[in-house]
């Protein structure tokens, strides 16, 4: 379990878990991950018997040509979709055949998301995203709630913009509180898709500087899934991909 | 305020012309509810108070007789209820009027839901004055006991003569203004009763408005002594009209007195009967018919939601995988709809006393069934209570489906782009 929060809300990295080096705590691993998209004619085997761990305090890219199964098996890891062979373990829980509740419950308390487009609510401001996950989870008060999301922010240097409407943010900083609200509720894992496609490179470097830096920081394990080979040399560890299988 | 209803709250805005649209025909739906069925019921509840203080809650006439086809008809043979048995007519024979209205005025006195009793003796007769003569009923009647089971002193009309006059002349009438106006009398003039042979001078000693016409074209009050010298009907009398504390239990009172005093006992629902399912008829007509406003607007509203729901995918999406379950998503959707329900309901009851209050100063003038001057309004909580139940059923119905599918969406299908 982690530890728990301090005064502004941050929850200190797990003691007993090394960042880099040595053998960090399993957050999620996955074998034999079979999955088809599409119906009739079109149906494709998108992933093909794929098997993977993430641990905590490591980065790793998984890279590949578009259409290789990057984002899919990124959203089966998410429990965002189910495999139709395979299993997933979330901190050594099977969570491939649970309910929905369990699934939604697990992505509450576990995963954080960024996506390429942000995806930030547009009728709240920064600091309501943020709070958006915190308010599921529950744990926290309206203050201390508060009070968490504008550390967050203040982390990812939009501490001076916290009242901004998402649409009245740039799109740097439109993805830079998207990694703030995946960081909330202090998750064990990170999934990042493309987190940084959609960024110039200022910007590019910035998010996934932060989204390493506060995951390192917090002892979180981040998959990340990228084109950009600058990214991705990086991260902790690179798993190339190919047609639905890891290659390499 | 929790999060789902703080989601819905920001949603609301999302498609504003369409929501102040949807919200606009509850609004109007709630409101005009409300007033159509002030008016009907106003209209009802002033017919019922006409002849309520007319003709009374009960009326006691032809004493009765069960004969053999009666009482098979009833079931005495084949072992029914008492109930059951006293509640067939057919086949009872009757004998006009009541013979010992002593008795039963006595016996009637002792029903806990009866406020008064008066015996009253009834006859035609031909009404002549100087001017000319027309056919009209005499009702003979004790004035005191009387005026317990009507309305017949707020009925004399001011500046037309008064009851003290009536009260203190043996020989004094109160004519319905309709009749007076035809033979051309005012209080004060003199008039001949001619009941067959029988001719008597009487004075005019006021003048009463029901407002019901039929009334009003024909009946003349005489002291109940008078009625019987002029009718020759010295004991017994026409019937007996009885007023109750809680007139809605009539047709239960009614039953009993019938059963006990073996003579027919009509209360005013069932003598009114037509009138009533008319205005019954009416009610619902307007209500069916406005709640189409309600319906309109519901479908405005589905169709507004189903709209969000399209547009807020990818919101919806991302809830998801932020731990947001399918029922909040669900309620987020069902709280956006009780949003809209509230603010239109309100804003409902708002419009809607509003014009009944603006229509009950709306003058009016009606004669026939009743005598009206201005829109009859009945301020009843349950008009608010049906139209709130009304637009709650259908906005939310309305709100259910969309719910229900955004509920359904898949977040991963929708974050990959291929959502249906």
């Amino acid at each position: 379990m982690s530890a728990p929060p301090d005064s502004s809300g941050l929850r200190p990295p797990a003691s007993g878990l090394p960042a880099q080096g040595g053998k960090a705590a399993l957050a999620l691993r996955c074998e034999n991950l079979h999955r088809h998209l599409g119906v009739g004619e079109g149906r494709v085997h998108v992933l093909r018997g794929v098997s993977f761990e993430a641990r905590r305090g490591h980065v790793t890219a998984i890279v590949g040509p578009s259409g290789c199964g990057k984002s899919t098996l990124l959203y089966l890891l998410g429990l965002l979709d189910q495999p139709e062979n395979g299993s997933i373990w979330i901190r050594d829980q099977l969570m491939s055949n649970s309910s929905d509740l369990d699934r939604t419950a697990a992505r509450c308390a576990h995963i954080g998301f960024v996506f390429q487009f942000h995806f930030l609510m547009q009728e709240f401001s920064a600091l309501e995203n943020v709070m958006m996950p915190m308010r599921k989870l529950g744990t926290m008060g309206e203050e201390q709630m508060a009070g968490r999301a504008r550390s967050l922010l203040a982390g990812v240097g939009l501490a001076d913009k916290t009242h901004r409407l998402a649409t009245q943010l740039s799109g740097g900083e439109q993805q830079r509180v998207a990694v703030a609200r995946a960081l909330a509720n202090q998750p064990a894992i990170i999934l990042a898709d493309e987190p940084t496609g959609n960024l110039d490179v200022r910007n590019s470097a910035l998010v996934f500087d932060l989204l390493t830096r506060l995951a390192k920081e917090n002892n979180q394990a981040v998959v990340l899934v990228t084109h950009n080979p600058d990214i991705a040399s990086r991260c902790d560890e690179i798993k190339p991909m190919r047609d639905g299988e890891f290659v390499g | 305020m929790s999060t789902n209803l703080r989601i819905a709250l920001r949603f609301l805005t999302a498609r504003k012309r369409s929501m102040l649209m949807s919200l606009a025909g509850i609004v109007f739906g709630v409101g005009f509810f409300i007033v159509t069925q002030a008016q009907t019921s106003g209209f009802e509840q002033f017919f019922i108070r006409t002849i309520l203080g007319t003709n009374g809650a009960i009326r006691i006439e032809d004493k009765f007789q069960d004969t053999i086809f009666s009482m098979v008809a009833a079931g005495h043979s084949a072992g029914a209820s008492k109930f059951e048995a006293a509640a067939d007519r057919s086949g009872r024979k009757y004998i006009e009027g009541v013979e010992d209205p002593a008795l039963i005025t006595e016996a009637l006195r002792k029903f806990r839901n009866v406020s008064g009793v008066s015996t009253v003796v009834q006859g035609s007769v031909i009404a002549d004055s100087s001017f000319k003569n027309d056919s009209a009923k005499v009702y003979g009647i004790k004035l005191e006991d009387h005026l317990a089971v009507s309305d017949l002193a707020a009925q004399v009309l001011r500046g037309s003569g008064s009851l003290e006059d009536f009260r203190n002349t043996p020989q004094g009438v109160l004519m319905g203004k309709v009749l007076a106006d035809r033979l051309q009398l005012k209080p004060g003039d003199s008039l001949i009763l001619q009941a067959g042979t029988e001719q008597r001078r009487y004075r005019v000693s006021a003048l009463y408005a029901t407002g019901v016409s039929d009334i009003d074209r024909v009946r003349i009050y005489l002291h109940l002594g008078e009625a019987r010298s002029l009718l020759k009907r010295t004991a017994g009398a026409s019937f007996i009209q009885v007023a109750l504390f809680d007139r809605d239990r009539a047709p239960q009172d009614a039953s009993q007195m019938e059963q006990v005093l073996r003579h027919s006992a009509k209360s005013w629902q069932e003598r009114e009967e037509s009138w009533l399912q008319a205005f019954k008829a009416l009610q619902i007509s307007a209500a069916l018919t406005v709640s189409t406003i309600i319906l309109i607007s519901g479908l405005g509203m589905f169709n507004t939601l189903a709209m969000i729901v399209i547009e807020k995918t990818k919101e919806i999406a991302i809830l998801r995988s932020m731990g947001y379950m399918r029922r909040d998503i669900s309620r987020i959707f069902l709280w956006l709809g009780a949003i809209v329900l509230v603010i239109g309901t309100i804003g409902g009851w708002g419009l809607g006393a509003g014009v009944t209050y603006g229509v009950s100063k709306m003058p009016i003038r009606i004669r026939g069934i009743f005598s009206a001057d201005s829109f009859q309004v009945s301020w009843n909580i349950w008009h608010y209570v049906v139209a709130t139940i009304t637009a709650t059923v259908v906005v939310m119905t309305a709100a259910v489906i969309p719910a229900r599918r955004a509920a359904r969406l898949e977040p991963g299908d929708i974050i990959r782009g291929t959502s249906q």
